[in-house]
């Protein structure tokens, strides 16, 4: 006993004998806490309810992914020409998604009955487009007044001649009821965008004009716009329109169909547009007076700029429910893209028991790559318009 | 002392904002006018010249067509005008039973996407922005042609277990068939939701002036549900079931629900559901942070603080889009005439239209009500808005 005492006594009378020069290295966290397990108590069970719930969704997924990936792309049929290729064989029990009927219908999906010598045009008319549409909303392109003067006039006419045909020209005339598919939905929204967003505008001043009686006129057309579906205008457009012109007038199809879903989508657009007025100040309006600036130059210098730019999140919003409403055209008739699919589904030489889910299972993917990434447009102003505003 | 010259320099009348603007007015007026007395000209004419007649005499005449669905009595010798109302009730219809289910997937799925479990908030918003992206019309021709109509035939019906069948041709329910004795169950249900009532009145009464909190669902859900089982059982049970019966081609007895209508109600509430979710999300999102952790603080457990602090003021946000949501489900309910559910645009601008070849009349009724009831709805919401908007000092 006291011979420990004596030695510890001896050591501590030399000094210590070891003194740690570095601090320790810190202990790691227990495993329960970090690293994929903490990450996995923290988010997926941190109560019993979560545990309930993550279970259940986890059996969703199980439920629902396998079968589906199976069905698009494992049991899919690639090649084939006739409908026998996608029904059962005894080599081949379980069809998944008839994916030949896609690649042999594609150009039917994507002009209708555009004559197949002059598709070209079309080819034309989609590059034209997306140069324009990227010049709108690339927000640091060149020149981008020259952008809006290529996408409202120069494109809407170029594109007019080149789809309709113009003999003068050397281009053969097309009439608008072999158009069809993706075509025609893509002209029916790039006219309804180009001609609802101008309307939208004039709406949207008028509505919150001095004047009692401009005020009136566009609170009326944009409440009863918005007030009935889409399809009534569209049957008032196609049954009414021909109605009201003088008797020689019967104007085109596809015609009537947009003007219908141009004014629709205006009286929505006004709404937008007329949110972003009101956000802009009232010292901008002052200022601009102050400075001598009339009504249409104060609109058009000062105050539309800026309410604009803070509204390119809810156009774009608006555009895309413009562009999945365009399908209702096929309801008055029009050959639009699910109006394609549902002509090819029932088709003799594709038609089976699965080919309507192969059919839709591709509308709905090309609407949803299209919706889905005009709403990540939608989301990336957003933000950016965002970051300009923090100081 | 020279009198000072207080009239304005004289302008020209066409510098005067005042003039121009009446004279802009004038002209904007006059416009509008000529064009509607054209339209309105031209109109009468072609449908002179086309032997159409005008005016609302139709109304009466016998509509001599079939209705797969009706709420109310309706046959081939009814006239337009019962067909109309048998339109209009199948979409007020659609529309109401939609709204409910919408609502509820809609505040689960919005709550969801707000939960702390990573798996679910990404799982309810993979839903949103699939269902978001991808048009309605498309998704009715799914249920309706890829799933409702891909069904087995009537001889191959699914049995659901309690007598359902479910086949191609839509879904058949067992159909109740009240015995004598059961208006006792009906007066006590009918007394039960009256005491509910009285008693939840009581309750928040009692609970503002002592601070006693009662158990308001429990008692509620006895008094609405268990009294009335009670008074059935004690009753002996005075109800049979129709149950369906599969014949040969045919299915005989129950409730017939038409695959339109649910390939219809699944697409509208799927569909609607996915944009409640966001108005819920951001409604949930808009109450400041500081109002939970108050909540917190005061000892509230996370239920009650979002049910009784929360909740109370994200309605405040959430319920004006929330009412914009019903309308367009109700809009687009009219989506039905591309699978052929008989609502009132399928009916009344479809087959009316169509017979009597009136279409100023049709689509001007048609739109009326439509507007009718988006007015009606809009007028309500301003309403409660105003009751519930925040009182500042």
């Amino acid at each position: 006993m006291s011979d420990i005492a004596t030695t510890t006594d001896a050591k501590l009378m030399e000094g210590p004998a070891f003194v740690r020069g570095q601090p320790l290295a810190p202990l790691p966290p227990p495993l329960a806490e970090a690293g994929a397990i903490g990450w996995m108590r923290k988010n997926l069970f941190s109560s019993t309810l979560n545990v309930v719930l993550t279970i259940v969704c986890a059996a969703l997924i199980v439920w629902l992914v396998p079968p589906l990936v199976k069905y698009l792309l494992i049991d899919a049929v690639w090649e084939g020409s006739i409908r026998a290729d996608c029904l059962p064989r005894p080599d081949r029990p379980e069809i998944g998604a008839c994916w030949a009927f896609v690649i042999d219908r594609i150009n039917f999906f994507t002009y209708g009955f555009y004559p197949i010598e002059e598709r070209w045009r079309v080819n034309v008319f989609f590059v034209l487009l997306a140069a324009g549409v990227v010049w709108m909303a690339w927000l640091d392109a060149p020149r981008r007044d020259l952008g809006v003067i290529y996408f409202f006039v120069v494109m809407p006419v170029v594109s007019l001649i080149l789809l309709l045909g113009w003999p003068l020209v050397g281009l053969a005339k097309v009439p608008t009821t072999s158009w069809g598919g993706v075509l025609v939905t893509v002209v029916v929204s790039a006219v309804g965008i180009v001609f609802s967003l101008p309307i939208g505008i004039v709406l949207a001043l008028g509505r919150r004009s001095q004047m009692p009686a401009v005020r009136l006129f566009s609170v009326i057309f944009i409440e009863f716009v918005r007030g009935v579906p889409l399809i009534t205008v569209l049957f008032m457009a196609s049954v009414m329109l021909p109605l009201f012109g003088p008797e020689t007038w019967s104007p085109d199809k596809l015609l009537r169909a947009l003007v219908g879903v141009s004014l629709f989508a205006a009286a929505y657009m006004a709404e937008v547009v007329r949110a972003g007025l009101q956000a802009i100040p009232k010292g901008q309006y002052e200022a601009a007076m102050a400075v001598g600036l009339g009504y249409w130059k104060t609109m058009g210098l000062i105050v539309l700029p800026q309410a604009l730019k803070i509204t390119i999140p809810n156009i774009v919003n608006t555009t895309i429910g413009l562009f999945k409403d365009t399908t209702l055209v096929f309801i008055v008739g029009i050959f639009d893209f699910l109006m394609t699919i549902e002509a090819a589904r029932v088709d003799p030489n594709w038609a089976t028991p699965g080919i309507s889910t192969t059919g839709y299972a591709f509308a709905a993917i090309f609407y949803l790559i299209f919706c889905y990434g005009m709403s990540r447009y939608a989301r990336f102003v957003e933000a950016r318009l965002a970051a300009g505003d923090r100081r | 002392m020279a009198a000072v010259e207080t009239s304005r320099p004289k302008a020209l009348l066409i510098y005067n904002p005042k003039a121009r603007g009446i004279a802009y007015q004038v002209l904007l007026c006059a416009l509008i006018v000529f064009l509607a007395w054209s339209a309105i000209h031209n109109a009468a004419e072609n449908l002179a010249r086309a032997k159409i007649a005008t005016g609302f005499g139709f109304w009466d005449n016998t509509a001599g067509f079939d209705i797969s669905q009706t709420l109310i009595e309706y046959s081939t010798t009814s006239s337009y005008g019962r067909a109309f109302w048998v339109g209009l009730l199948n979409t007020l219809l659609i529309a109401g039973l939609g709204v409910v289910f919408a609502t509820i997937l809609g505040f689960i799925i919005g709550i969801a996407r707000l939960s702390k479990n990573w798996l679910v908030a990404r799982m309810a918003g993979f839903y949103v922005e699939t269902i978001r992206n991808i048009p309605l019309l498309l998704q009715l021709l799914f249920w309706y042609n890829a799933v409702l109509k891909a069904l087995p035939s009537v001889r191959e019906s699914f049995t659901i277990p309690g007598g359902t069948l479910l086949n191609n041709r839509g879904l058949f329910l067992p159909q109740p068939v009240f015995g004598p004795a059961a208006r006792f169950a009906l007066i006590a249900l009918v007394f039960g939701i009256l005491a509910a009532i009285v008693y939840q009145v009581w309750a928040r009464r009692r609970q503002m002036a002592t601070g006693q909190q009662a158990p308001i669902l429990w008692v509620s859900l006895g008094l609405v549900v268990a009294l009335p089982l009670a008074v059935l059982a004690l009753s002996g049970f005075p109800v049979t079931f129709i149950y369906p019966e599969s014949g040969r081609f045919n299915i005989r007895g129950g409730i017939e629900v038409l695959p339109e209508f649910m390939a219809l109600l699944f697409g509208l509430v799927i569909y609607t559901a996915a944009f409640i979710a966001e108005v819920v999300r951001a409604g949930i999102l808009a109450v400041v942070r500081g109002q939970t952790e108050a909540a917190y603080s005061l000892g509230l457990r996370p239920g009650p603080a979002l049910r009784l602090v929360v909740i109370p003021q994200a309605m405040r946000v959430i319920v004006p889009p929330l009412t914009s949501q019903y309308l367009n489900l109700t809009k687009n309910s009219t989506l039905a005439v591309a699978i052929g559910y008989p609502d009132l645009v399928q009916i009344f601008a479809g087959t009316v239209l169509n017979q009597t070849g009136q279409a100023v009349e049709v689509i001007v009724i048609t739109m009326a009500v439509y507007l009718t009831i988006s007015l009606v709805t809009s007028g309500l919401m301003n309403l409660y808005n105003r009751r519930m908007a925040l009182v500042e000092r």
